[in-house]
């Protein structure tokens, strides 16, 4: 696998840098909603920083922004040591939603080929890459299949096979795992998991579930209710490699109880606006 | 196969069984012929005719084909342009509604002035504008409904608004397109016999209808009908068997047993 050259030393450029970013939705309106508020953030490349809060905080909209696919009113957001929407030009970034947007018209194949066409990959290149990616996901065999054909779960993985498809240095997720059940979802953390350290690529995971954010970060910020800010950053005090005896670990059960009571104060903060 | 069969049994026995009804009660109340032949006369005139009969309805099913595909293409380039411009929709679709409440076939005979009678044009004119809404305003809708999801994802990868149209909205569109066409070839085949009622070439099938029907030879005349029955139903099979071949992934085609 070919890995972009790193970034000139000695100072490490930041995968994701936002310095005082606020939105607003309908500004200057009566229906003007803040729904961010200085948020100020820098994520080192190679870690896995997941957004959690409750309903309604901005986690998904912060998770735009970052994407260029909404502007902030205010601050300053960079991706790759670039504005976000060079970023997103120069497809810095890999996007994962809750659910799968697969093309239902195109076989599994030729979905996690689409960013690679519009790269103006090689067609035999794209075909490799795709299979490459495939066998990740562990979906070889399905290649000619229609997503229809494919349970929830396997949609959402070659939907990350898609986001993955283009080497990019950071992959967006929003609530990926969220309409899945239970079992299926601890197995797609463990695979998530696999992917990150296989990639080295940075993520940034909106959740509702703590557990799973436990399981899979390195950082874990807590936002409060809207107007979203920042409440609390957890580092997760878990060795780097996780796997099924994880959610055992001593600390596991501490930091699941950390995030949950500044979850809980993110509540209080509802009545501060 | 067998199972095809099997399932379209019942339709089969109504047909035989409305035939021999037809038959008996022309028998029985001595119907007379220029009332309601009997099927088997019908059958007879249908035979011994069937050289004229093809002839006359090749001439009709180039009209309605020509007829079919200026009305659609029309349809299909109009819909992109309201589609991708609010102006060209806002500006083109209240003619197009407005088009669409006009009955049409109305406009034969002055269609008939303008091209000549005898002129194949004329009757491709009609059935090109009344094909013409239900191809566009299927296609404007397949091109907008779009999970905007899909949308988003396609801007994530900074795709340019051309690459979305060809990657998302056209495949998109086709269900939506494949539903109009199928509509457009039954109204085609339709809307060329009927012009062809307000006069139009010796040798067309509504013309040979008219005629044969004047001069009291209605065994005929449903000879001549049975001949567009089977144009229009070949028509729609040749569109069903298109949209197979097309958009084999469509939610309304798929085999759940693959």
């Amino acid at each position: 696998m070919t890995t972009k050259p790193p970034a000139s030393p000695p100072t490490v450029t930041p995968i994701v840098q936002l310095a005082n970013v606020g939105m607003t939705f309908h500004p200057e309106t009566p229906n003007a909603t803040v729904a961010l508020n200085n948020i100020d953030l820098t994520m080192a490349p190679g870690e896995f920083v997941s957004l959690i809060g409750p309903s309604g905080c901005g986690k998904s909209t912060l998770l735009r922004l970052i994407g260029d696919l909404l502007t902030p009113t205010s601050g300053e957001i960079r991706v790759a040591g670039k504005s976000a929407r060079q970023a997103r030009l120069d497809q810095e970034y890999g996007m994962v939603f809750q659910a799968p947007v697969l093309l239902e018209w195109r076989t599994i194949v030729k979905n996690v080929m689409l960013p690679m066409e519009l790269r103006g990959a090689s067609r035999t290149d794209q075909r490799a890459r795709a299979q490459q990616l495939l066998e990740m996901v562990e979906l070889n065999g399905f290649e000619r299949h229609y997503p229809w054909q494919l349970s929830g779960g396997m949609q959402q993985r070659a939907a990350i096979a898609r986001a993955l498809a283009i080497h990019p240095q950071l992959l967006l997720m929003d609530e990926p795992f969220g309409a899945l059940d239970e079992m299926t979802r601890e197995r797609m953390n463990l695979e998530l998991h696999r992917i990150w350290k296989q990639t080295g690529t940075s993520v940034i995971f909106v959740t509702h579930s703590i557990a799973e954010a436990v399981f899979l970060s390195t950082r874990i910020v807590v936002m409060s209710a809207r107007p979203g800010a920042i409440l609390h950053i957890a580092n997760v005090t878990l060795p780097r490699d996780r796997d099924i005896t994880t959610r055992e670990h001593p600390n596991f059960f501490a930091l699941e109880t950390e995030v949950r009571e500044w979850l809980r104060k993110a509540k209080g903060y509802e009545g501060a606006t | 196969m067998k199972k095809q069969l099997v399932q379209n049994l019942p339709a089969l026995v109504l047909f035989v069984a409305v035939l021999l009804l037809w038959e008996g009660a022309v028998w029985a109340l001595s119907i007379q012929r220029f009332l309601l032949p009997a099927p088997s006369v019908i059958v007879e005139a249908f035979t011994s005719n069937l050289a004229r009969l093809t002839h006359i309805g090749w001439f009709t099913t180039k009209e309605a084909l020509g007829g079919f595909a200026i009305g659609c293409t029309a349809g299909i380039v109009v819909a992109l342009a309201t589609a991708r411009w609010t102006t060209a929709n806002e500006t083109l679709m209240p003619f197009a509604i407005a088009a669409n409440s006009v009955p049409i076939i109305a406009f034969a005979p002055i269609l008939n002035n303008w091209f000549g009678v005898d002129n194949p044009f004329s009757k491709m004119m009609i059935v090109a504008v009344i094909v013409f809404f239900p191809m566009m305003i299927n296609t404007v809708r397949g091109l907008t409904s779009v999970d905007p999801a899909m949308l988003e994802l396609m801007r994530s990868y900074a795709a340019g608004e051309l690459e979305i149209l060809r990657k998302v909205r056209l495949p998109n569109a086709l269900p939506y397109m494949f539903n109009a066409f199928k509509v457009a070839a039954t109204l085609s085949m339709i809307g060329a016999v009927v012009s062809e009622y307000f006069g139009g070439n010796r040798s067309a099938l509504g013309v040979f209808i008219t005629q044969e029907a004047a001069q009291f030879r209605f065994q005929n005349a449903w000879a001549a009908i049975i001949i567009a029955c089977i144009i229009g139903i070949a028509f729609y099979g040749i569109v069903l068997l298109a949209e197979q071949l097309f958009i084999p992934w469509h939610s309304s085609l798929r085999q759940e047993n693959r």
